[in-house]
C-alpha cells in the first residue's frame, strides 16, 4: 500500500551539501554530501540518532547553522513562484525575510522559545508586523484566530496569557501557529513532540495532520522517533554519520528497507502491540565524527560487510521505485521486515 | 577508605601533576610565576634590598635611575626598596584574610546547605545581617576600636568577607545534594562522611580554590583602603601607606614624583593580575572536565 | 518464590503553595500504591511524566520515607527495622537513574567510583583487590578491556558506556532488587537493546529483580514481557497484571486511551489506530487532583454521581489481574 504520492514538484533541492563544525578536537563532518529533493505538499521525515547530522541538516536548509559550524560546500535551492532561490547567496536581510515567509522552523526546545515576559498575542502580533508593516490589527487578529483554531487552541484563553501560564502542549501548539503566521509554504519541525506527555503528543500529531490536510504545507520533520515517522510521514530519509543512507516511501522504508542500518533499526525498536517478536541489538556504536575511517561508516556494525565496503564509501543509488540507498550490497540483500 | 600512599606518590599527585597542568596554559604559568616572584619578594626581598630609611631631602622626587629604579619619594628615600619591603605585610594580611574567609565560608556554607533546617536558617540570618551592613564603614569603625596589627587586621577582614562566599557555597551544596550520583551514594550506603568528603567536596573545590585567590585580592583592597584612609597605624613602606603619603604630600602634582604614587598601585595590580591568571589554571587542576 | 519487595498502601504527600502569608495544601505524589515484586522477577511501572512513578521507585529503594503505608523487604517493615537490618536492606536495593551524565560524580575516576562501595562494605581490603574486582565488574557489563576505562573520568566516556558503569556500580553489592528509572531513555535507539539485554543477562546470572520505570510503554513491554506491568496515573495504580495481558488487552479506560494514542513504529498499524476520544483535553496537575476516580474528567465512560465521588477499589478480574475502575466492579 503506497502513500498517496504528493505532486512531484520539488520545492527544495539540496545538492552535494556538506556542513562542518570546527571544534577543539578537530573538524566534525556533521553533514556529508547530502542530495535531497523535497516535493510540494509532502511530509518528509529525516530520522537519525544523535550525531547523525539531522539537526544540522535542518539548520542548513535555513542557512542557520550555528557557530562554530559552516557550510563547506553544496547548495540549497528553493523553487518559489517559478524562481530558483539560493538562500545562502541572498543578503542577510533578504534571507531573514525569506525565512518565516517562505520557510519557517519550529525549534526543538520550542517550549522555551517563547518570550516569557510578553503575552502570547503580543508575540504573534509582533512577528506579523515585523515582516509586513501594512497589516492592520484586525487582519492580524483574524489570522491569529484562524491559526489558533487550526492548532486546536482557544484564542480567547491563549492570547491574553503569558507563556508560563500555558501547559507544555499548549506552548508547543503556539509555536506551531507562530511558524504558520506568514503562510510559509514549507515548515521545518525539529523534534516537535519530545518533552510532551504521551496524550498531549497525540494531540500535536492530530494538529499536524490537520495542518497537512487543510493547508497542504510541505513539512519536514527532524526526529529520532521512528514511531512519529510511521504516523505522519509520506517519505522517510534515514541519516547515519552525516549521510542519507536511505530515502523512500514510508511503507517501503519500514517494511522493505534496503540499507542494513535501516533494517537493523527496524529490528531493534520495540513494538508496542505486535505479536512477541525477537529484537536484535545493533553491536558497536556510532563512529567518531572527527576521525572517520574510510569506506562505509556503518561497516563496523554491519553483518553483511564486504571488502568493497572497507575501501569505498557507497554512493547514492536509485532503486527502481523512487527509493535512494547508499549501500554497495543492496541488490544482494533481500531484507524484509514484514510482508504488507 | 583507600590505604595510605607512599610519600613519593603523594608528592606526585599533589605537586608534580598540578604543576604540569598549570604549566600547560600560558596564562596560568605566567600567573604562577608572577605569584612566585611576589612571594619571593616578600620573603627574601628585604634581605637583598634593605630598606632605605634615612631622609635625604636633597634627593627628593628623583626620577628612575640605576641607583633608584623607581625614583625617590618626598623625603628622598628610595621607592624600590619600599616596595620590596612593603610586600611582606601586604601579602601576609592578604593571605591570612583570604584563607580565613574561605575557611569560614566553606564551613558555614556547607553546613547550611547540607544540614538545612534550623542550622540553615540561623546561618543565613547571620549572613544576611552581615551582608546588609556597609562593609567599609564597619571596617573603619572596627579599625578604630581594636588595636591593630597584621593579625588583627587579617582577622577583621576575614571575618567580614565570608557572607557572600558562604551563600554561593551553600547554593552549590544544595544543588549538588540533588544530583543523581549523590542519591546513588546514599543507596550504596556510603555514609555521610564519604558523601561530604569524597562526593561533594571535590565538586566544590574548583569554586573554593578560585574564591580563595579572589578573597586574597579583595583583602588587599580592603587593607590598602584602610591604610590609605589612615585608619591603621602604619609603617612607611606599606603600599597603602605609600599611596596615602603620595597623596598627602602632593606627589601627583610633580612630573617626577608620579612614580611615588604609581609604584604601589602597579605593585598591587601586578599581584592581582598574577593571582587571577593563576586562579584560572587552578580551575583546571581541580576540575578534570576542563582538562579534556 | 518469595516476595522480595512489597509496597502496601504507600502514599507520599508533599506540601504545595506555602507562602509567607498562607499555609500550604497537601498534594499526593503517590496515593495508596500497592505493589509486589517477586525474587528475580520483573515489574514494569509505566505512566506519563509526573504520574509519580519515579517517587514510587525511590520509596521502593528506601530513599524516600512514605508519609503513609509500609515498605516490606522479605516481609519486614523497612522503616521499623533496626539500623543494621536497614543497612542490609539499603544495600540490597539499588537504583539506576535515567541520565548517565549526572549519575556519576564528574570528579571521580571510574575506578574510584566503583571501588568506593567495595571498600566501604569491606568486600576488598587493598587497592590490588579492589582493582581486581572492579575489572571483573567492568567486564561483566561489557566494558573491555577494563584497564582502558578504570582511570578515565565520566566525561571521557560515551552515554552508553556511562550507563554501563552505572549498572556495574548497581550490581557491585549483589543486590536483590534494582530500581531502574528510565535506564535507556537518554540512550540512542540503536544502543538501547544492548543495555536492556545486559540487564536481562544480569537478571539471569544474579537472580536480581527489577522495578522497571518508564514512560515508553513499548520498551516497558519488551523488558517486562515475562513479568508484570502496573499502569500509573496521577499517583495511583489504575491497572495491574501480566505484561502482555495489560498491553494487549487493556481494561482501564486510561490504559486504553494511552495505548490508542501512542504511535507505533509500524506505519500501517499506527495509521489504522482509532484514537479514543477523551471528554476533556485538560491535563490535570497534582495541584488540583480530581475527586473520586482521578481519571473521571477525561474518561469517556464517566458515570456522574459514581466516578466523581469515591475513588474505585481494586477489582480483580483474574488471579494476578486487577483494575481500579467501576466498570469492573
Amino acid at each position: 500500500m503506497m502513500a498517496i504520492a504528493a505532486q512531484k514538484e520539488p520545492v527544495i533541492v539540496v545538492r552535494n551539501l556538506s556542513v562542518e563544525y570546527l571544534t577543539p578536537r578537530g573538524v566534525v563532518k556533521a553533514v556529508r554530501n547530502v542530495n535531497l529533493e523535497v516535493y510540494k505538499g509532502e511530509t518528509l521525515f529525516i530520522v537519525g540518532e544523535s550525531g547523525s547530522g539531522k539537526s544540522t541538516l535542518g539548520f542548513a536548509l535555513l542557512n542557520l547553522v550555528p557557530q562554530p559550524g559552516y557550510i563547506k560546500e553544496g547548495e540549497v535551492l528553493y523553487r518559489v513562484d517559478g524562481n530558483e532561490v539560493n538562500l545562502m547567496k541572498l543578503p542577510p536581510d533578504e534571507q531573514r525575510e525569506f525565512r518565516w515567509k517562505h520557510v519557517s522552523m519550529v525549534f526543538q526546545a520550542a517550549l522555551n522559545s517563547l518570550n516569557p515576559v510578553m503575552r502570547v498575542w503580543d508575540q504573534l502580533y509582533d512577528t506579523i508586523k515585523a515582516h509586513d508593516r501594512n497589516v492592520s490589527r484586525e487582519e492580524a487578529y483574524e489570522k491569529v484566530r484562524n491559526l489558533l483554531s487550526l492548532v486546536r487552541l482557544d484564542a480567547d484563553r491563549v492570547l491574553r496569557a503569558y507563556p508560563h501560564q500555558l501547559s507544555g502542549g499548549m506552548r508547543q501548539r503556539v509555536m506551531i501557529a507562530m511558524a504558520l503566521l506568514l503562510d510559509p509554504k514549507i515548515v521545518i519541525l525539529d523534534e516537535p513532540t519530545t518533552a510532551l506527555d504521551l496524550l498531549t503528543q497525540k494531540n500535536i500529531i492530530e494538529v499536524l495532520k490537520n495542518i497537512k490536510s487543510k493547508l497542504g504545507t510541505t513539512m519536514i520533520f527532524i526526529t529520532h522517533d521512528l514511531s512519529l515517522a510511521a504516523e505522519l510521514a509520506d517519505r522517510v530519509a534515514v541519516m547515519y554519520a552525516g549521510r542519507i543512507v536511505e530515502l523512500g516511501d514510508v511503507y517501503e522504508v519500514f517494511y522493505r528497507p534496503k540499507h542494513p542500518y535501516t533494517y537493523a533499526l527496524m529490528k531493534t525498536v520495540p513494538k508496542l502491540t505486535s505479536v512477541d517478536e525477537e529484537l536484535y541489538p545493533i553491536p558497536g556504536s556510532p563512529p567518531d565524527m572527527v576521525n572517520m575511517p574510510p569506506g562505509c561508516k556503518f561497516l563496523p556494525r554491519c553483518p553483511y560487510a564486504a571488502d568493497v565496503c572497507k575501501q569505498v564509501e557507497p554512493p547514492d543509488e536509485w532503486v527502481a521505485s523512487g527509493h535512494l540507498v547508499a549501500c554497495h550490497l543492496w541488490r544482494e540483500l533481500k531484507l524484509e521486515v514484514r510482508s504488507p | 577508605m583507600a590505604p595510605a600512599r607512599s610519600l613519593k606518590r603523594v608528592f606526585r599527585t599533589f605537586v608534580i601533576e598540578p604543576l604540569k597542568i598549570i604549566a600547560s596554559s600560558k596564562a596560568g604559568l605566567a600567573g604562577f610565576i608572577g605569584l612566585l616572584l611576589y612571594i619571593s619578594m616578600a620573603a627574601f626581598g628585604p634581605y637583598i634590598v634593605p630598606l632605605d630609611t634615612r631622609p635625604k631631602p636633597e634627593k627628593r622626587y628623583l626620577p628612575p635611575s640605576w641607583e633608584h629604579p623607581l625614583g625617590t619619594d618626598f623625603e628622598g628615600k628610595d621607592i624600590f626598596s619600599q616596595i620590596i619591603n612593603g610586600a611582606r605585610d601586604v601579602l601576609f594580611v592578604a593571605f591570612m584574610a583570604g584563607t580565613l574567609t574561605v575557611l569560614i565560608a566553606t564551613l558555614l556554607g556547607s553546613i547550611a546547605g547540607f544540614k538545612g533546617g534550623l542550622w540553615d536558617s540561623i546561618i543565613m540570618a547571620v549572613d544576611e545581617v552581615l551582608l546588609t551592613i556597609p562593609q567599609f564603614p564597619l571596617l573603619s569603625v572596627l579599625a578604630a576600636l581594636v588595636r591593630l596589627n597584621n593579625f588583627t587586621l587579617a582577622a577583621i577582614i576575614g571575618v567580614l568577607s565570608w557572607p557572600a562566599l558562604a551563600r554561593a557555597i551553600r547554593s552549590q551544596v544544595l544543588s549538588l545534594k540533588e544530583r543523581d550520583f549523590i542519591e546513588a551514594a546514599r543507596a550504596l550506603d556510603l555514609g555521610t562522611r564519604h558523601i561530604v568528603l569524597v562526593e561533594i567536596m571535590p565538586n566544590l573545590m574548583p569554586y573554593i580554590v578560585v574564591s580563595w585567590i579572589l578573597s586574597m585580592t579583595g583583602a588587599i583592597y580592603s587593607q590598602v583602603g584602610l591604610v590609605f584612609l589612615g585608619f591603621v597605624p602604619f609603617t612607611s613602606h606599606n603600599w597603602g601607606v605609600m599611596i596615602n603619603m603620595a597623596w598627602t604630600w602632593g606627589a601627583i602634582y610633580y612630573k617626577t614624583s608620579v612614580w611615588y604614587i604609581l609604584s604601589p598601585i602597579l605593585a598591587i595590580t601586578g599581584f592581582q593580575l598574577s593571582a587571577i591568571l593563576f586562579a584560572r589554571s587552578l580551575e583546571n587542576v581541580f576540575n578534570p572536565r576542563l582538562r579534556g | 518464590m518469595s516476595k522480595v519487595l512489597e509496597l502496601r498502601d504507600v502514599s507520599v504527600a508533599f506540601e504545595v503553595g506555602r507562602t509567607l502569608f498562607s499555609g500550604g495544601r497537601m498534594a499526593k505524589a503517590v496515593d495508596r500504591v500497592n505493589l509486589e515484586l517477586g525474587e528475580g522477577r520483573t515489574l514494569a511501572l509505566v505512566g506519563e511524566s509526573g504520574c509519580g512513578k519515579t517517587t514510587t521507585g525511590k520509596v521502593a529503594a528506601g530513599l524516600i520515607k512514605p508519609t503513609d503505608g509500609s515498605v516490606l523487604f522479605y516481609g519486614k517493615d523497612v522503616w521499623k527495622m533496626k539500623r543494621e537490618e536497614f543497612k542490609e536492606f539499603r544495600k540490597s536495593v539499588q537504583i539506576i537513574h535515567q541520565d548517565p551524565y549526572s549519575s556519576l560524580n564528574p570528579m571521580l575516576t571510574i575506578f574510584r567510583a566503583l571501588s568506593a562501595p567495595l571498600f566501604r562494605h569491606k568486600l576488598v581490603s587493598s587497592k590490588e583487590e579492589a582493582a581486581d574486582m572492579v575489572s571483573k565488574l567492568l567486564e561483566t557489563v561489557g566494558l573491555v578491556p577494563p584497564e582502558e576505562f578504570m582511570n578515565k573520568y565520566p566525561h571521557q566516556l560515551s552515554g552508553g558506556q556511562r550507563q554501563r558503569v552505572v549498572i556495574a556500580r548497581a550490581i557491585s553489592l549483589n543486590p536483590k532488587v534494582i530500581v531502574a528509572d528510565e535506564p535507556v531513555s537518554m540512550i540512542d535507539v540503536s544502543l538501547r537493546l544492548q543495555i536492556l539485554h545486559l540487564m536481562k543477562d544480569l537478571q539471569r546470572k544474579m537472580g536480581v529483580a527489577y522495578l522497571f520505570i518508564t514512560h515508553d510503554l513499548a520498551t516497558g513491554r519488551y523488558f517486562a514481557r515475562d513479568g508484570y506491568t502496573a499502569v500509573m496515573y496521577l499517583g495511583t495504580i489504575v491497572e495491574f497484571g501480566p505484561t502482555n495481558s495489560v498491553i494487549l488487552e487493556p481494561l482501564h479506560p486510561y490504559t486504553r486511551a494511552l495505548l490508542s494514542a501512542i504511535p507505533e513504529a509500524d506505519p500501517e498499524k499506527t495509521r489504522m489506530k482509532k484514537v479514543m476520544e477523551l471528554r476533556s483535553l485538560d491535563v490535570p496537575s497534582l495541584l488540583n487532583i480530581p475527586s473520586g476516580c482521578k481519571f473521571h474528567p477525561r474518561c469517556p465512560f464517566f458515570k456522574e454521581g459514581k466516578c466523581d465521588k469515591q475513588p474505585p477499589e481494586r477489582y480483580y478480574v483474574g488471579k494476578d489481574r486487577w483494575v481500579a475502575c467501576y466498570l469492573y466492579e
